[in-house]
């Protein structure tokens, strides 16, 4: 085992965590661990843009933006950090610009800026081009910007450093950040980062699904190992499913898309979402979207030979523009599909796309170790935290902004905590645990392939607690995830070696994502309401009275070591903006 | 995407039905073997699977020991480049219907990088080569308090640069970067590319003389390796001779 000291160690090189870095890395000293190369992160996948007020091509402003991300999220947002986000959106942008990042440009050469779903002028008159692009890359240019600054500025960075622990000690009877354990892919070996603060930017779990944008290293890691370690997980019953992925794939393609006139169409051709959203129409929030597409296929007017998907119409747009504003997704299209984008409709459906809930933070991004209390030296941003600035649904875009201020708050928040605190001590043997979860399923001789548990575990998943749930599928769910949590315990791996063993890594990721599956079903069969992303068909109205507020799970073992989930609740934080009839 | 896909035809497959292909994978565990050694797999496959897919349906149903470096699995992350049927391409992006399946389908690490184990190089002498060109953009003066202006002319002059992911595979494709380790490889001249070529930056001397160097620009044959290889469709070679004849103009 080789011990490490930093002042400060990320965890994660997506944007988030990138963002962090610069911001940390300029002021103390700091790793990055990150479980791919930086440039590998999800952040890359992102396509469409990056929300701001910047009123560069139409008249905006950030309160517009803060209402459209809290009615977009249903009146779960907390409205405190709704508005910080909004109103460091606007810098959050320019910097990139300043970093270098390619923007798309106006005739006259500022920032180009272009309509997404749920970003409307005027508190929902009309949709308004709020969202910052390059094409369809915009989280590509993103994550090759922010690593590009961090080459700049000489951040340290372990590449296929697998972080598997969080290292807390006591002081004073205060629970503090003490460090991280990894493991180093290419070797083998255990590594421990004592750290005065620890940053968690290791992004979403979407592989708790089968149909997902999510890339296969998304098996939320940080939450998982959060939660183990006794932290609270807010909101996790609030999953994004995005409208449009590619049809039994779920590959993304962008809501730019839509944003540039493209819209959707059920067998018959009509363009249902007339009906569902009048105002916003295509462009109306993912939720209700994607709800809308679901119930096309239920009513069985679905497209297709098997009546499974909806159809995304781009036929009325010139080939030209489509080149320009949207080249990757339409050779999506192409490659997976084998569909022409200019002359076919193209077959998409729902796909499991983003985690509106995570690690509760404050607008700082430390990390809440209840309701009330942040846990000294730990924070988060990104995917893997709550702030809350998504709520129920997230607003398109508001991801990539997310990242850029929340990022950096955690950044120049972890640099500031570690000027004036004192060095913690390591816990007794910090690998053990991680060592002995490790060796565990290394050592175990035979048992089940963690390859046909996960395959049942994303088949429930997707069966029982995706855009439709009910108390009955709920409690499917839950039974099946209860089930393969006692085959989990006798998985094994056919590779033994110490050298790039993925086949020991996929299972452990597989333990995370089973426990994360298990707050989602517990969170959604609690919360007896529709609201955002989670909708239950037995509940269809939003009850404000009962379920305006936050779920905090907590991992509680028993006292013959069954671990279980044990829920409480968070207010919401109301500023400016009441509850009202979310209409688009 | 869905992992699922290995097993099940995915809902809009409904074009090309399953069918047989052997998969030949050029193995090497550092810890059991010697030498590196061939391996067939013969896999019922479905119409939109790809190379990643069936590759996946060997780890996760016949041998977990086969190791590979994915992620995104849509050809946005740059992880799994692989020399497939002898030519570089990412495994993700390269569709098993789209390949002749009357013969195995042969998979191999990229090449010019050190094979750690099976399709795993050592991507560090790579990512090196692109970090010695400073690749971020380089001005001077105070920032301005809003976006620095470029014309949509401007911006598209380097777009082409812009799309890269950092697969390698153009660099391992590269016969020059096979036989000569010091040249810093097409990737790192695309990168160099993407600044010298943006109206806002003004490191671009500083770069060409990073890239005049005797391991720079000029090892180029243009044997178009490069930009056949390239799953982005950029146009290395392309991007290559700008860079030379900025070179050139520079020293005239």
């Amino acid at each position: 085992m080789q011990t490490h000291q930093y002042d400060v160690v990320i965890v994660g090189a997506g944007g988030a965590g990138m963002r962090a870095a610069l911001e940390s890395g300029k002021r103390v000293r700091t790793a990055v661990l990150t479980k791919l190369y930086p440039t590998r992160s999800h952040t890359g996948a992102a396509q469409g843009g990056m929300c701001a007020a910047l009123s560069n091509v139409e008249d905006d402003n950030w309160e517009w933006h803060t209402f459209d991300t809290v009615k977009g999220g249903d009146f779960l947002v907390d409205q405190d950090a709704a508005e910080v986000m909004a109103k460091e959106a606007i810098d959050a942008v320019l910097d990139l610009e300043k970093m270098g990042l390619p923007f798309n440009r106006t005739p006259d050469g500022m920032i180009d800026q272009r309509r997404f779903g749920g970003h409307t002028r005027k508190h929902g008159e009309a949709a308004v081009r709020r969202s910052c692009y390059a094409a369809d890359r915009t989280g590509h240019m993103i994550l090759q910007t922010l690593y590009q600054q961090c080459i700049k500025h000489e951040v340290s960075f372990f590449n296929e450093y697998y972080v598997l622990d969080l290292l807390f000690n006591e002081v004073d009877g205060v629970r503090r950040t003490a460090g991280v354990v990894a493991y180093d892919l290419a070797t083998g070996e255990t590594h421990v980062f004592r750290a005065k603060a620890v940053v968690f930017a290791t992004g979403g779990a979407g592989k708790v699904y089968k149909t997902t944008s999510n890339a296969h290293t998304l098996t939320g890691d940080g939450m998982a190992i959060a939660y183990r370690r006794g932290l609270p997980l807010e909101d996790l019953e609030f999953f994004q499913f995005h409208p449009t992925g590619l049809a039994g794939l779920g590959i993304l393609l962008s809501e730019a898309a839509r944003g540039e006139g493209a819209v959707l169409r059920n067998a018959a051709g009509e363009r249902f979402m007339e009906t569902y959203a009048p105002t916003l129409k295509d462009l109306a929030p993912r939720d209700v979207v994607a709800r809308a597409m679901a119930n096309e296929v239920r009513q069985g007017r679905g497209a297709g030979p098997n009546r499974d998907y909806v159809l995304l119409d781009l036929t009325h747009l010139e080939p030209a523009h489509i080149d320009a504003k949207l080249p990757d997704i339409t050779e999506f299209a192409r490659t997976y599909l084998g569909v022409e984008p200019y002359t076919e409709p193209v077959p998409v459906f729902p796909t499991a796309h983003y985690a509106m809930g995570g690690m509760p933070t404050t607008v700082d991004a430390e990390v809440l170790a209840d309701n009330d209390h942040v846990l000294p030296g730990l924070y988060a941003a990104g995917e893997v935290a709550c702030v809350s600035v998504h709520g129920a649904n997230r607003l398109g875009t508001n991801s990539l902004l997310d990242i850029n201020v929340f990022g950096r708050r955690a950044g120049i928040a972890a640099a500031k905590f570690v000027e004036r605190a004192p060095w913690v001590e390591l816990p007794e043997s910090p690998e053990a645990d991680t060592v002995a979860l490790l060796e565990g399923i290394r050592e175990r001789e035979s048992g089940e392939r963690v390859a046909a548990l996960r395959r049942a575990l994303q088949e429930t998943m997707d069966a029982n607690a995706q855009v439709f749930r009910s108390e009955a599928t709920l409690k499917q769910a839950l039974a099946d995830i209860h089930a393969l949590r006692e085959r989990y315990a006798n998985v094994s791996v056919q590779d033994k070696g110490r050298r790039f063993n993925t086949d020991l890594l996929e299972a452990v990721e597989l333990g995370f994502l089973l426990e994360l599956a298990e707050v989602i079903v517990t969170g959604a069969l609690e919360r007896k309401e529709s609201r955002g992303g989670h909708f239950r068909e037995d509940y269809q109205n939003r009850d404000d009275v009962n379920y305006m507020r936050h779920t905090m799970a907590y991992r509680t073992e028993s006292s013959d070591g069954d671990a279980t989930v044990r829920l409480d609740f968070k207010p919401v934080v109301v500023t400016r903006y009441q509850p009202m009839e979310r209409k688009f | 995407m869905a992992t699922a896909t290995v097993e099940q035809a995915p809902a809009a497959a409904d074009a090309v039905p399953s069918f047989q292909v052997t998969m030949r994978l050029r193995r090497f565990n550092p810890e059991q073997d010697t030498e590196a050694r061939w391996e067939d797999h013969t896999l019922t496959m479905y119409g939109t699977d790809r190379v990643l897919d069936a590759l996946h349906k060997i780890k996760w149903e016949i041998d977990g020991s086969l190791t590979f470096r994915r992620s995104c699995a849509h050809g946005i992350c740059g992880s799994d480049a692989m020399r497939i049927n002898g030519r570089n391409r990412l495994a993700c992006k390269t569709l098993l219907k789209d390949l002749p399946l009357d013969k195995p389908v042969t998979v191999e690490p990229i090449k010019g990088l050190a094979v750690l184990k099976d399709f795993v190089v050592d991507m560090e002498p790579f990512f090196e080569a692109y970090r010695s060109i400073m690749p971020f953009l380089v001005t001077s003066g105070n920032d301005p308090s809003r976006e620095r202006r470029q014309s949509p002319e401007d911006r598209a002059r380097y777009d082409d640069t812009t799309k890269c992911i950092m697969c390698a595979a153009c660099t391992s494709s590269c016969p020059v970067y096979w036989t000569d380790g010091q040249y810093f490889g097409p990737q790192a001249i695309v990168g160099a590319h993407r600044f010298i070529f943006d109206s806002r930056d003004e490191g671009a001397e500083q770069r060409l003389e990073i890239l005049n160097d005797r391991d720079g620009v000029w090892r180029c044959r243009t044997t178009f390796n490069c930009t056949d290889a390239c799953p982005r469709g950029i146009e290395v070679t392309k991007a290559i001779q700008e860079v030379k004849r900025a070179l050139l103009f520079r020293r005239g």
